[in-house]
């Protein structure tokens, strides 16, 4: 009798756990280790220790990171531009995707070539003349600068993202919205749109993902140590990694646990919108 | 399709009016910003000509292409992209064949490994780096304890390079797993009976089952995964911090961000970057190419 394909014989699944479980601790150690440091006392930080939970744990790194180091105000910073890229961003990719996955125009095919090539671009090609510009325009250290990057990066995602999810949406909502004497404006905003949410949020989570986590256009545009998102708060620490290992550790814990988790239970379609444009091709 | 457009309003008005927010803001950040680096690349813009800059012609390619660092970061990046995608690929398909069995808490197993993919990028890269210190980071203190090394990581320059290596592979092989797994997911069983049936051996039923169905799915993959690699700035920036030992650890695009940031060679960087871009533009294109077959099919 031969086995199912998906079976595996008992040899071949004690094989499979022992790759499993290895591939899982090399996965998952880096993420114990920071966790581990975060909650080092403060007069151990450099120990030799392996221990997973430290010796004399506590929480004394979070107490500091919270109370005693401008964390809250980078958080604050994040949040802000975090939530301003996601509104822009959404607001664009909604309208955007919806006339690239219904409308034939001009110019069309060119703006989605064109925004897949962008993600060709080294990081300096934008940055370096988007430097220089706002150096020009007096706009270098300021938060309008960092959203309007922003914005545009995540852009080339959300748009396809959108696009692909409109399309599969049939056309009679539309067509039968409007035999019954609603405007083509009418039947995107009323009956399409509100069945687009969940790619509505994925754009949304993926935006303010993205900003949440940008450190690079961040370390170029911004020198003012007020205006530090926490990319920027969390590198200042870790260059000063002797005194400031725990803050550190504490730091990337908080900043981590929501990105993490929502990456977690949104997954399965985080992927499928990032290989929606593969699966076609 | 045009039928339908008519049916949502007969004009390209609308789909103007829908797109011009994402024109605009793609104008203003990304193709205006494009066009000025191409004006800067023929400039020799950098500090002591910042604004008094003129144009030079092909000066800074000129300059670019004929030194050596270039053709030296232009190696290790290949070897970089090369390598990552090696392991990405590897590890990403020989786990993702094994979730595709029966084994029990397999989901459990799939959400750890997934992990790396959901910490933010920069995290990871400074977090490693911490790792690979020499006297304190994990890395060390786990050789010492079990083989008795004690390797100087982040002191020289390949240690430094296979510490951003390992790094970038930690992080790197879920996506590749994921979408692996997909493509598994979507081959019939039924095709493996069949072999099975015909009495073909497990390594026949890789090579002319799972191979050949698993490749539609993991050439777009792995094209987006070179590019991304091969511009993946973050990981050796930071594991780095900067190029460390003396500006030995970069790949093309570190080496091009210190020379616009920390040295303020604005020209050569501009003409620098046009290059990295060209590479990737010549080996990108048939990906584009294929892309835009699909949109005329599905358009």
């Amino acid at each position: 009798m031969a086995r199912k394909p998906r079976d595996l014989s008992l040899k071949g699944k004690w094989g499979a756990y022992m790759v499993l479980t290895a591939f899982t601790l090399f996965a998952i150690y880096p993420v114990l280790r920071v966790i581990s440091i975060s909650l080092r006392p403060g007069d151990r930080l450099l120990s030799k220790s392996l221990a997973v939970i430290p010796e004399g744990a506590n929480f004394h790194s979070y107490y500091q990171l919270f109370f005693e180091q401008p964390f809250l105000h980078w958080m604050w910073n994040s949040i802000v531009i975090s939530v301003a890229v996601t509104l822009v961003g959404v607001g664009m990719a909604a309208t955007a995707g919806y006339a690239f996955s219904r409308y034939k125009f001009r110019g069309k095919g060119s703006f989605l070539l064109g925004i897949i090539t962008t993600q060709m671009f080294p990081v300096t090609m934008l940055l370096l003349p988007l430097f220089i510009m706002l150096i020009y325009l007096g706009l270098y250290d300021s938060y309008l600068g960092l959203i309007v990057a922003y914005s545009a990066t995540a852009l080339p995602f959300t748009v396809w993202q959108m696009k692909g999810y409109y399309d599969t949406i049939p056309l009679s909502l539309e067509e039968a919205a409007m035999i019954d004497g609603a405007g083509p404006f009418f039947a995107f905003y009323r009956i399409i749109l509100p069945l687009a949410l969940p790619a509505l949020a994925i754009s949304a989570l993926f935006s303010f993902m993205a900003a949440w986590s940008e450190y690079l256009v961040a370390a170029v545009l911004i020198q003012d140590r007020s205006l530090f998102t926490l990319p920027l708060g969390l590198k200042l620490f870790q260059s000063n990694m002797e005194v400031a290992w725990g803050l550190y550790s504490a730091g990337a814990v908080m900043v981590s646990i929501p990105v993490v988790v929502v990456f977690m239970l949104l997954s399965r379609w985080l992927i499928s919108g990032l290989t929606l444009g593969s699966v076609k091709g | 399709m045009a039928a339908i457009s008519g049916k949502l309003g007969n004009t390209n008005r609308l789909a103007y009016l829908y797109t011009a927010p994402a024109i605009i803001i793609m104008s203003l950040v990304v193709l205006y910003p494009f066009i000025y680096n191409v004006v800067i690349s023929f400039s020799n813009m950098n500090l002591t000509h910042f604004r008094d800059w003129s144009l030079k012609g092909l000066d800074s390619y000129w300059q670019v292409i004929t030194e050596r660092s270039f053709w030296y970061f232009l190696f290790k990046t290949v070897l970089w992209t090369v390598v990552n995608l090696v392991f990405h690929v590897g590890l990403g398909v020989f786990l993702a064949l094994i979730l595709n069995k029966d084994i029990k808490g397999k989901s459990i197993y799939r959400t750890l490994l997934i992990l790396p993919w959901a910490v933010p990028q920069y995290i990871t890269a400074l977090t490693w780096r911490g790792m690979f210190n020499s006297e304190y980071g994990a890395v060390n203190l786990l050789l010492e304890r079990f083989l008795g090394l004690q390797i100087p990581w982040l002191s020289t320059e390949w240690g430094a390079f296979t510490a951003c290596l390992i790094t970038n592979i930690w992080l790197g092989f879920p996506f590749m797993m994921i979408v692996a797994l997909g493509g598994l997911q979507s081959i019939p069983d039924e095709l493996y009976e069949a072999a099975d049936i015909d009495g073909a051996t497990a390594l026949q039923k890789f090579k002319n089952i799972t191979m050949p169905l698993l490749k539609p799915v993991m050439v777009p993959a792995i094209t987006l995964g070179v590019i991304w690699t091969f511009n993946n700035f973050n990981v050796v920036w930071l594991v780095s911090n900067g190029g460390e030992p003396s500006d030995t650890t970069h790949i093309l695009v570190s080496w091009v961000y210190k020379a616009a940031f920390t040295y303020f060679r604005m020209g050569y960087a501009a003409a620098f970057s046009m290059i990295i871009f060209a590479i990737l533009f010549v080996f990108g294109w048939r990906f584009i190419k294929a892309t835009r077959a699909a949109e005329n099919v599905y358009g």
